[in-house]
């Protein structure tokens, strides 16, 4: 149950500013890609048009092509709700829905779109997701306190049990660890590596350690200056991208003379 | 010997970090300085409770300022004169609000009985106030009828502001891209915010009047004037209220593939109902002791109605106010007063337990934390 991701030619507009440019890129299924690049070069604008969030604020708009297995995302008379319950995401702050339970936030996938569930089955949707996200343990005997009590990895992990309950086939992670401590980190870090053997998952980050440890591809993206559109300058695997780049921006980034 | 003069305890140190401070008593000190200036000064223009307290106060403020000034500095002196202005302008807000609750105490009390509370005015005519000021009996007659009406207008003025003061903060902050119709309505709101209410009165008076013919006057025409009233500032305090749930967890929503409507209706709205359900409850407050829209969409009756649909309504402000402008007896108009000071209670402990009510509500939606 997971999918791969072509992009073909897009470019990404809010109102008639260009902010990304004619990205090409195919993903793998069942792989970890990592997107990074200096702040406002457009990673996280590109990784929000992956599941259709972009058209969300007001004026945005893309053009060219996305494909889940073939499919074009944005062909006419495609549901962005469908395309955004097959593709999943976790956002840089941790937002757990204040008025809900643990378990309830857990569920919320499910419960909000009113969908029928025996008690059995949401419980273990429940264990299921939880234990996916490594936090079943620690939360286990208080699953009715809300989920805005939980330290900020554990709020974070619990966005990601909500995403995986409604198993996705691709999630997509925008700066998951950029509000949480290394330890917080770590856990985030392995359980990506455990998501992968299921999901293709794509994640955007500033850390480029972080980038090398988790990612199997990685995806350097720059801009040429204020008020020019984010590019993706090179796509490759991650160890060639760190040690072995082609492009002279690349290297400068990676090897931290820039940025 | 050496042992007692080591254990003597050294002489005590002046804590250096503590210079040029006033000591703690010193405001006090200057406060009851101020009160014995303050009544010598007001002695001399007619000593009067009201000039004592006013000119304490004023020296109080500036002799706060100068002996700070003088002691602790400019900045300190700045931070003081502050600090007493402050309080003091909220003494002054504070006054008139516990003199009205003291007044209508003091004189309502008395009249707060069974007859007022659970009978109408129905049948009571000047013979009887003139038989009961004649033989000092207890005051006959009440306002139930006007408690009962203040309830049955309120709650339909409820029941058609809430859904359309609602649904409008709900396009106003979910739906609408700021084009000509959000500016529009945003723009009718803040006027209609300033309606006077009588205005308001004669809008559904004239309305009902070309619907059903002239003079109609029932409850659910007061209660649509009061709706007039009611609406812009639910919307208001709802639009408020929406806007200050993160937009993070509608996106949350939004990527776990749920329609904006479900969006919207199970988590936006759960996570502000707190904030909207006061806004509401004190939306009510702010109608429910309306006189001047009541007097000419509902009229006036001494006998009790429970239906809002037909015949004439009395609220308790109309109540309130008829038995002061035409007292039932004009020649005895004490049980008049004491009935209409006695509803003013009435009414006031309504407002108060709406209060009370909405920040009950508040404390039961609010979002829970905890571990």
């Amino acid at each position: 149950m997971s999918k791969r991701i072509d992009v073909k030619d897009l470019n990404v507009y809010y109102g008639n500013f260009r902010a990304v440019e004619g990205v090409n890129i195919n993903i793998d299924a069942r792989s970890v890609t990592a997107f990074i690049g200096p702040s406002g070069c457009g990673k996280s604008t590109f990784l929000r048009t992956l599941n259709r969030m972009h058209e969300v604020l007001p004026g945005a708009r893309v053009e060219g092509e996305v494909l889940l297995d073939g499919d074009n995302l944005y062909g006419s008379g495609v549901d962005p709700v469908t395309v955004r319950s097959q593709i999943g995401m976790v956002f840089q702050r941790p937002n757990p829905f204040p008025t809900m339970s643990i378990r309830d936030n857990v569920l919320a996938g499910v419960k909000l779109n009113n969908k029928r569930m025996s008690k059995s089955d949401a419980d273990a949707l429940v264990e299921k997701s939880l234990t996916g996200a490594n936090l079943w343990n620690e939360v286990k005997d208080r699953l009715a306190k809300p989920g805005s009590g939980l330290s900020g990895g554990q709020q974070q992990r619990l966005c990601i049990a909500r995403a995986i309950a409604v198993s996705p086939q691709v999630i997509l992670m925008d700066e998951p660890c950029s509000a949480l401590d290394p330890i917080s980190t770590l856990a985030i870090e392995d359980l990506i590596e455990e998501l992968k053997t299921q999901y293709t998952v794509v994640i955007v980050t500033h850390n480029m350690q972080q980038a090398a440890r988790v990612s199997d591809k990685t995806a350097f993206f720059n801009i040429a200056g204020t008020g020019k559109p984010g590019k993706l300058i090179e796509y490759g695997d991650t160890p060639t991208i760190f040690s072995n780049p082609t492009e002279k921006a690349t290297e400068d980034y990676v090897s931290g003379r820039f940025g | 010997m050496s042992k007692l003069l080591t254990d003597a305890p050294a002489p005590a140190k002046r804590n250096t970090l503590t210079k040029n401070q006033l000591p703690g008593w010193a405001i006090w000190a200057v406060a009851a300085g101020s009160l014995i200036l303050g009544a010598a000064v007001s002695s001399l223009i007619g000593f009067s409770l009201v000039s004592w307290a006013l000119i304490s106060a004023v020296i109080f403020v500036i002799a706060g300022y100068v002996v700070t000034l003088s002691v602790e500095g400019a900045r300190k002196a700045k931070d003081r004169f502050a600090t007493n202005l402050i309080f003091a302008t909220f003494i002054i807000a504070v006054v008139p609000l516990i003199s009205v609750i003291w007044t209508v105490l003091q004189n309502g009390i008395a009249g707060l009985s069974y007859n007022l509370v659970f009978t109408s005015m129905n049948g009571m005519t000047g013979m009887v106030d003139n038989e009961t000021v004649a033989n000092g009996t207890e005051v006959l007659g009440g306002a139930y009828h006007g408690i009962i009406g203040t309830l049955l207008i309120t709650m339909w003025a409820t029941i058609i502001s809430v859904p359309i003061g609602l649904l409008t903060a709900v396009y106003l902050v979910e739906y609408s891209k700021g084009g000509a119709l959000s500016r529009g309505i945003t723009f009718f709101v803040d006027v209609m915010t300033g309606i006077p209410s009588i205005v308001a009165g004669l809008f559904a008076a004239a309305l009902f009047g070309l619907i059903f013919g002239p003079s109609t006057r029932t409850g659910f025409v007061a209660a649509v004037a009061l709706s007039v009233l009611m609406i812009p500032v639910v919307v208001r305090s709802t639009e408020e209220m929406l806007k200050i749930v993160p937009n993070e967890l509608r996106e949350a929503s939004y990527a776990l593939g749920v329609r904006k409507w479900r969006t919207v209706l199970k988590v936006v709205v759960p996570t502000a109902i707190s904030g909207i359900a006061s806004g509401v409850t004190l939306a009510i407050a702010r109608i429910i002791g309306e006189t001047a829209p009541l007097l000419v969409t509902a009229g006036f009756v001494n006998s009790i109605n429970w239906n809002v649909f037909g015949g004439w309504m009395t609220t308790l402000p109309t109540y309130i106010y008829r038995q002061l402008m035409n007292p039932t007896s004009p020649t005895n108009v004490e049980p008049s007063m004491q009935r209409a000071w006695a509803a003013a209670l009435i009414l006031i402990i309504f407002v108060m337990l709406l209060n009370l009510f909405a920040r009950l509500i508040a404390r039961i939606f609010a979002p829970k934390t905890g571990r």
